[in-house]
């Protein structure tokens, strides 16, 4: 394909479409809206259906229903959408129900400054629905990359049976930049293949594996489906010896594939004592800092994150081994920051903190580093 | 990855909501991205307005990776708004410079400016003051270079809709001309 300039979010609905998306439901909402308005001109080309819907919470319901029924399903939205989405977010990662969620961050709390650029819904990403639950969130530095992480977004929803969040921001999803996308038809997600015979399925079976197959509604497959805890096929229960074994496969269903599903990139100098911990737009600044400072022969490393949940525990544990400080730059209060002084202690990480819809420069980074 | 970094040109376009500043951005990150076949990242902040409201597109070029999106102090500044110069004339480089539209703007604490009345030349060659935008590319590339005439030609006629390409074509033409007068030395 030829070079185009394309912005983040356009990105992200081509990718979704190229990934087999076939069904978004969404409320617009800047700065996430180019989402839905390129959906809702490519998705009927496919054969695919756009609803725009009355709310947020509708929207989470709708690509929930719709992929029950078959088709991989997406929506997009902004902090306020984000946080009317968490009680069906936590529906589906309870029926195990893959589907797609971007969420385009802007500054908040509440309705925010609806322009203006923000991570900080990264916390609620991990934590935003109630209870103890599994959860992928990927975030792009680049607009190749959301485009990138769109289709691995659909991969994983499928492969894991779970929700994959999107964790893009204003300055990704709005920039442009020139891309070439990859040809579609080389393009492969996960499908589903169910070859038990209906009578003996079990959606919610407890398998080694972790992930059962997910067969669709209408087909002769025959299981229920309730965000109340459930037996193997579906239906509500009490009973610790089935309740058990669920929470067990569920909770850890993830761990046995983070050498698949945690994706970071790893810039690192030999002997370097210093490094950059980042992801989506301000990992730009981060190794916009990193050139400068070794430019001037200093010796840095970076981490840049492509998955912020599950966390990248073992890379940032490593990182934390080889340096004596891992400087943080987000653009929220420092919400990840938390989770890498989880890993390597308080006393390796400065935070670069900037959440008032500006980004971070490089100086305030080359600042911390000089420190 | 130890290299430097690369050559960076950051240019800043700003205005009032409507103006097409924003377009004028994407157009001129076209030109260096298609046509030259540069790197080049275009951003923008807008207030909730559609029309009104301070409005700023932000083009960085360079032949190599452009890590930080957004303008660190302009190379240029192009500013068609009374606002929208108060707002972005201090951060620019030493040496940097300033395209202002002089009917809209005071300019006089900024003695150098280049001063064009872009909106009424817009007015006077089509007729139709929103091609301001385009004009205003026109003085930019004339003036600086930094895109080819022919590649912000290219990237311009991609944009207009149709049958207002040579409307688009005559503000482009004018810019150009309007640069030629002021530095006649510099034609590329």
């Amino acid at each position: 394909m030829a070079v185009k300039l394309m912005q983040g979010n356009e990105a992200i609905a081509i990718g979704a479409v190229a990934a087999g998306c076939r069904f978004y439901a969404g409320y617009p909402i800047t700065p996430s809206t180019e989402v839905a308005e390129v959906l809702s001109r490519e998705l009927p080309r496919v054969g695919g259906k756009f609803i725009q819907m009355e709310d947020e919470i509708a929207s989470m319901a709708a690509i929930i229903g719709a992929r029950v029924g078959g088709l991989k399903s997406m929506t997009a939205t902004s902090g306020p959408g984000f946080s009317l989405m968490q009680e069906n977010l936590g529906y589906a990662c309870l029926a195990e129900i893959p589907c797609v969620v971007v969420d385009v961050q802007r500054l908040g709390p509440s309705t925010g400054q609806p322009t203006a650029a923000s991570q900080g819904d990264i916390m609620q990403a991990r934590w935003g629905t109630h209870g103890d639950h599994p959860i992928i969130a990927l975030s792009p530095t680049s607009v190749r990359q959301a485009f990138d992480l769109t289709v691995k977004a659909f991969d994983f929803s499928e492969k894991y049976r779970t929700p994959v969040l999107l964790m893009t921001d204003e300055i990704i999803g709005h920039m442009r930049e020139p891309v070439e996308l990859p040809d579609f038809a080389t393009i492969t997600t996960f499908q589903q293949s169910v070859t038990e015979a209906p009578a003996a399925y079990k959606a919610f079976r407890n398998t080694p594996e972790g992930v059962p197959p997910m067969a669709p509604f209408g087909v002769g497959y025959r299981y229920h489906i309730t965000g109340l805890l459930h037996d193997e096929v579906g239906f509500p229960t009490q009973r610790l010896d089935e309740i058990d074994p669920w929470l067990e496969r569920v909770n850890t269903k993830l761990d046995q594939y983070s050498e698949d599903i945690v994706m970071v990139e790893e810039d690192y100098q030999p002997g370097a004592r210093l490094a950059l911990l980042s992801y989506g737009c301000s990992a730009r600044t981060a190794r916009h800092a990193l050139k400068a400072a070794r430019a001037q022969g200093k010796k840095v490393s970076m981490l840049t994150l492509q998955t912020i949940w599950p966390f990248p525990e073992k890379q940032v544990e490593a990182l934390g081994e080889q340096v004596d400080k891992i400087i943080v730059p987000e653009m929220n209060l420092g919400q990840l920051a938390l989770e890498v002084e989880r890993m390597v202690g308080r006393k390796k990480v400065r935070r670069v903190t900037r959440a008032n819809g500006e980004m971070a420069t490089p100086q305030m980074v080359l600042a911390a580093l000089e420190e | 990855m130890s290299e430097p970094i690369a050559d960076r040109i950051e240019i800043r376009l700003a205005g009032e909501g409507g103006q097409g500043m924003i377009l004028a951005g994407i157009i001129l990150a076209e030109a260096a991205a298609i046509y030259e076949g540069k790197n080049a990242v275009q951003t923008q902040s807008y207030g909730p307005e559609a029309r009104g409201g301070a409005s700023k597109a932000e083009v960085v070029i360079s032949s190599g990776e452009i890590d930080h999106p957004e303008v660190l102090e302009a190379d240029v500044l192009v500013a068609l708004s009374k606002d929208a110069f108060k707002k972005f004339a201090s951060n620019v480089k030493l040496g940097g410079l300033y395209i202002v539209d002089e009917e809209k703007v005071d300019s006089h604490t900024v003695p150098q400016a280049v001063r064009v009345p872009i909106t009424r030349i817009a007015f006077e060659t089509t007729g139709r003051i929103i091609t301001a935008n385009t004009v205003a590319l026109g003085v930019l590339v004339g003036l600086t270079g930094v895109v080819s005439r022919t590649a912000i030609e290219k990237a311009v006629l991609a944009r207009a809709p149709k049958g207002t390409e040579e409307m688009n074509r005559a503000a482009l033409f004018k810019g150009f001309a309007v640069a030629d007068e002021r530095q006649p030395s510099r034609q590329n």
